[in-house]
């Protein structure tokens, strides 16, 4: 028995049993090792991807849960790192030891989705999920800024 | 800019065999035999056999691509880019150009000579440590490229420059590096250079992107638990839910039966669990029945081993650090004497990555990949304890997702060795964040007594300092008990003039295993000594900021952070309504820093709203990184002043995940305003000290808004309450 899904656009069918965490099927079965494990309950974020758009923990999300819907992964953004996201990351020199941004990445890009012009709070409500252990808020901050100011113009 | 996605696994993905690598390497490596496996360098490059090795620092490729070597692990604090930037200074090189590599085990060449030898990072030293010896690699081969060339030009040496990977001479005479490297590493290499002065510096000091950035933000970057080898089966390993505790017995009958388990073995630490997944090893794990001996740490609770402490401060044996007049007397005959206790709890590193390693044993040798602050210490201990040839060991250094210290230790590599041997394939054994939590090498307890005498003019006139706590360096690196551990001394003696003085340490083993923590003893004798001086500004109904600027007179760098931080953070002007500051200095590291915390109260816990904070660490690398780690050690301190602690029953630590071990989250992130010295001082270490002063800051502030003295982290509504 498998569980078809889309990831990233291409459509899977996952042999491991429906009772299985997203994540691990994300990891382990289709090789994208972008999204990340930190805690295994839902407390970190480190392994958000997106379902359908809507940004999840994936860790604490079934395989039966997902079957027919469309899974994103920081591996759908472009690899050339072009998106206005990737691009004021990478001009803030957001990450440290980088682990946990795949996560914060597909939070925020989920976030500037819905609200091209979050306020500081905005940012907070839709950011304070994500654990950064070296403490990138701040530069996280300033590229969703930095992304939505850009965003916007385009 | 190409950069490979693992900082050390270009021979693994194109599928080398390690003897042929190296065998490749050493067709490969022209004047300098270094005898060690160059994993991590372009890996086409190798399989041509066009890769030269003028000295073990740079590698130069016939098509002039150029590898640097980081002999430091990259755990977030920067050194992909700094350590290439010293070496690529005086190769005259863009290092947007370059790609960099970890260096493999090798202390001989990599050693880490601040910490006495060996191939660790840690300590805030790998700038300290690179500063001279990697320009001074940088330098030898430049030198060597334009030896080589004036050979082949027949030219005098000095009409040649060596620039941006190209050394040109008169007559429009031009090699690449690449073109002179294969002649360039049959030279001698140069024992003495000279080093450009640092107003010709290019690249030292320019605030410069991270080479390892973009691999961050499109999730390429590989760190331990991406790790694949052909073949590799996973491991979850079942741990004695006491530390120390061992195996009695187990039933692995219903573990056995579930999806996709290959194996169930015994190694010392516990029970692995190895199959197909980490999901079918971690579901299986859940259902093995594993008996414990607890040993003596089943007894083990906080509150008594706090009370160990505190009665080992007054009856075990001291250990002087520092001795100026004589503090008793003149305490004993003064009239206005101030006395305080302070208290530290265990603390756990929790970096986001759980602790994990890749390992492959097999025809007697041992692969280890993954992420380790200490490459030569996994190296020599897993070939002794599974009975290896050292030179059969190799390791490959992933990124490494926070390290913290906790990865010093390495008895999660130990486990995945032994669990690779048992099972007989390449085995990547994954802790929970439960498994990663319960199982640290957790920072000590600490107590410091201290006391002090005010004279008539409200300065100190002698002071006494106790500290008493858990050696870690007698468990890593064999201390003998009665030699002063220095990583229990930092920042013990503070920088102001105080006449009579005593400080000494007590070194007390409270029962359970304790490991190095960001900035080690300095959080914990800076929150002592920095609470103190607040104290005694108080009793003396001083100004804070005037009162230890009174005691620095000789001590310019040290006042003039403290001045230029009171400023910034607008000290003597009235604070917003609701705000009250507070403020902490130290030295670390050879870094000078002032914070300035500003509060305000909520539900009797302070919310931190800004730091302000100068940074005197003389000269710099990446000033960009500078602030990057400032910023990143304020939050690393926050989070273990606001929230922090580990505590114990019947000798299980109580707190399993993030839920009950709090960290700092975007909305509670304070705004950080960094102010960095321009300094022609030799550069101090950043990694770590502003961690060991928020705590302090904010504690001042905490009493500045409420008048009560948190003595105890965290600061808890009840510890604030109780003080």
């Amino acid at each position: 028995m498998t569980t078809r899904l889309t990831v990233n656009g291409r459509t899977i069918d996952a042999k491991a049993e429906p009772d299985t965490s997203l994540l691990w099927v994300i990891r382990d079965e289709i090789g994208l090792t972008g999204t990340k494990f930190g805690c295994g309950a839902g407390l970190c974020g480190a392994c958000t991807v997106h379902v359908d758009g809507v940004p999840v923990r994936s860790c604490q999300t079934l395989l039966s849960s997902v079957s027919g819907k469309q899974v994103s992964t920081v591996e759908s953004l472009p690899v050339a790192n072009t998106s206005a996201l990737q691009r004021a990351w990478i001009a803030h020199d957001v990450p440290q030891c980088g682990y946990c941004q795949s996560g914060q990445l597909m939070s925020a890009a989920a976030l500037l989705k819905a609200n091209p012009n979050p306020s500081d709070a905005e940012i907070d409500g839709a950011m304070s999920g994500n654990i950064c252990r070296c403490g990138t808020y701040g530069r996280i901050r300033a590229a969703i800024k930095t992304a939505a100011a850009e965003l916007r113009k385009a | 800019m190409s950069h490979t996605k693992n900082p050390s696994s270009g021979a693994r993905k194109i599928g080398l065999s390690r003897r042929g690598f190296l065998q490749t390497s050493a067709v490969a490596s022209g004047g300098l035999a270094i005898g060690v496996n160059l994993a991590g360098l372009s890996a086409d490059a190798v399989a041509a056999g066009t890769l030269h090795t003028p000295n073990a620092w740079v590698h130069i490729a016939d098509d002039n691509t150029i590898t640097l070597i980081s002999a430091r692990s990259e755990m977030g604090q920067g050194v992909y880019t700094s350590m290439p930037m010293l070496i690529a200074e005086e190769l005259n090189v863009d290092l947007s150009t370059v790609k960099v590599a970890i260096a493999p085990p090798n202390a001989k060449l990599y050693g880490n000579a601040l910490l006495g030898g060996p191939q660790l990072t840690g300590g805030s030293t790998s700038v300290r440590d690179g500063w001279d010896k990697l320009r001074t690699a940088g330098a030898q081969v430049r030198e060597m490229l334009i030896t080589a060339a004036a050979n082949q030009w027949k030219v005098d040496p000095a009409t040649l420059k060596a620039e941006n990977g190209v050394v040109t001479g008169p007559q429009g005479k031009r090699a690449t590096y690449g073109q002179l490297a294969a002649a360039a590493s049959q030279l001698p290499v140069p024992e003495k250079v000279t080093l450009k002065d640092p107003s010709a510096f290019r690249i030292v000091g320019q605030r410069t992107r991270r080479l390892d950035t973009p691999a961050k933000t499109n999730g390429t970057a590989e760190f331990g638990i991406d790790v694949k080898l052909p073949g590799m089966v996973y491991a979850s390993l079942e741990q004695s839910p006491v530390i120390g505790g061992t195996v009695k017995g187990f039933d692995a009958g219903k573990a056995r039966a579930m999806p996709g388990v290959i194996d169930v073995v015994q190694i010392p630490d516990g029970v692995a669990v190895v199959a197909d997944t980490y999901w079918h090893a971690k579901k299986a794990r859940e259902v093995l029945n594993v008996q414990w001996d607890e040993g003596a740490g089943a007894a083990l609770t906080v509150p008594a081993m706090l009370d160990g402490i505190r009665k080992g401060s007054a009856a075990d044996e001291l250990i002087p650090l520092k001795t100026v007049g004589n503090p008793d007397a003149v305490i004993a005959a003064s009239s206005k004497v101030v006395k305080a206790e302070y208290v530290m709890p265990l603390l756990s590193h929790s970096p986001l990555e759980p602790m994990n390693f890749t390992a492959h044993y097999h025809d007697g040798k041992v692969d280890l990949i993954g992420p380790t602050q200490w490459q030569d210490n996994a190296q020599s201990t897993i070939a002794k304890l599974l009975g290896v040839k050292l030179e059969d060991v190799s390791v490959q250094t992933t990124f490494l997702g926070g390290g913290f210290g906790r990865r010093i230790d390495i008895d999660f590599i130990i486990q995945a060795a032994q669990i690779s041997k048992a099972v007989n394939r390449p085995v990547k054994l994954l802790w929970t964040r439960e498994d990663d939590m319960t199982h640290d090498f957790y920072r000590p307890q600490s107590v410091h007594r201290m006391a002090a005498s005010l004279g008539a003019d409200g300065k100190p006139t002698a002071m006494t300092f106790r500290m008493t706590s858990q050696s870690i360096t007698g468990r890593i690196f064999g201390l003998p008990a009665k030699v002063q551990d220095p990583l229990m001394t930092e920042a013990a003696i503070a920088g102001y003039e105080i006449p009579a003085t005593r400080h000494e340490i007590v070194k007390h083993d409270a029962g359970l295993r304790v490991g190095y923590w960001r900035s080690v003893s300095h959080a914990l004798n800076a929150f002592a000594n920095e609470s103190f001086i607040d104290e005694l500004a108080a009793a003396a109904g001083q100004d804070p900021v005037a009162y230890r600027l009174s005691l620095l007179g000789g001590q310019p760098r040290f006042a003039n952070v403290l001045r230029t931080a009171a400023a910034k953070a607008g000290w003597g002007t009235p604070a917003p309504a609701g705000r009250y500051r507070g403020v902490a200095l130290m030295e670390g590291y050879d870094t000078y820093m002032a914070q300035v915390a500003e509060i305000s109260m909520k539900d009797g816990v302070p919310v931190v709203h800004k730091v302000t904070v100068v940074a005197d660490l003389g000269r710099m690398v990446n000033p960009d990184t500078v602030e990057a780690q400032i910023q990143s050690s304020i939050i690393f301190g926050l989070s273990a002043a606001m929230y922090g602690e580990i505590t114990l029953d019947k000798g299980r630590v109580q707190q399993t995940n993030f839920h009950q071990y709090r960290l700092v989250r975007m909305n509670e992130a304070p705004a950080i305003d960094i102010t960095l010295v321009p300094s022609t001082e030799k550069p101090g270490g950043i990694g770590e000290p502003a961690t060991a002063l928020i705590g302090p800051a904010v504690a001042n502030a905490v009493f500045a808004a409420t008048g009560k003295r948190t003595r105890q982290m965290p600061f808890t509504a009840a510890n604030i309450a109780s003080a």
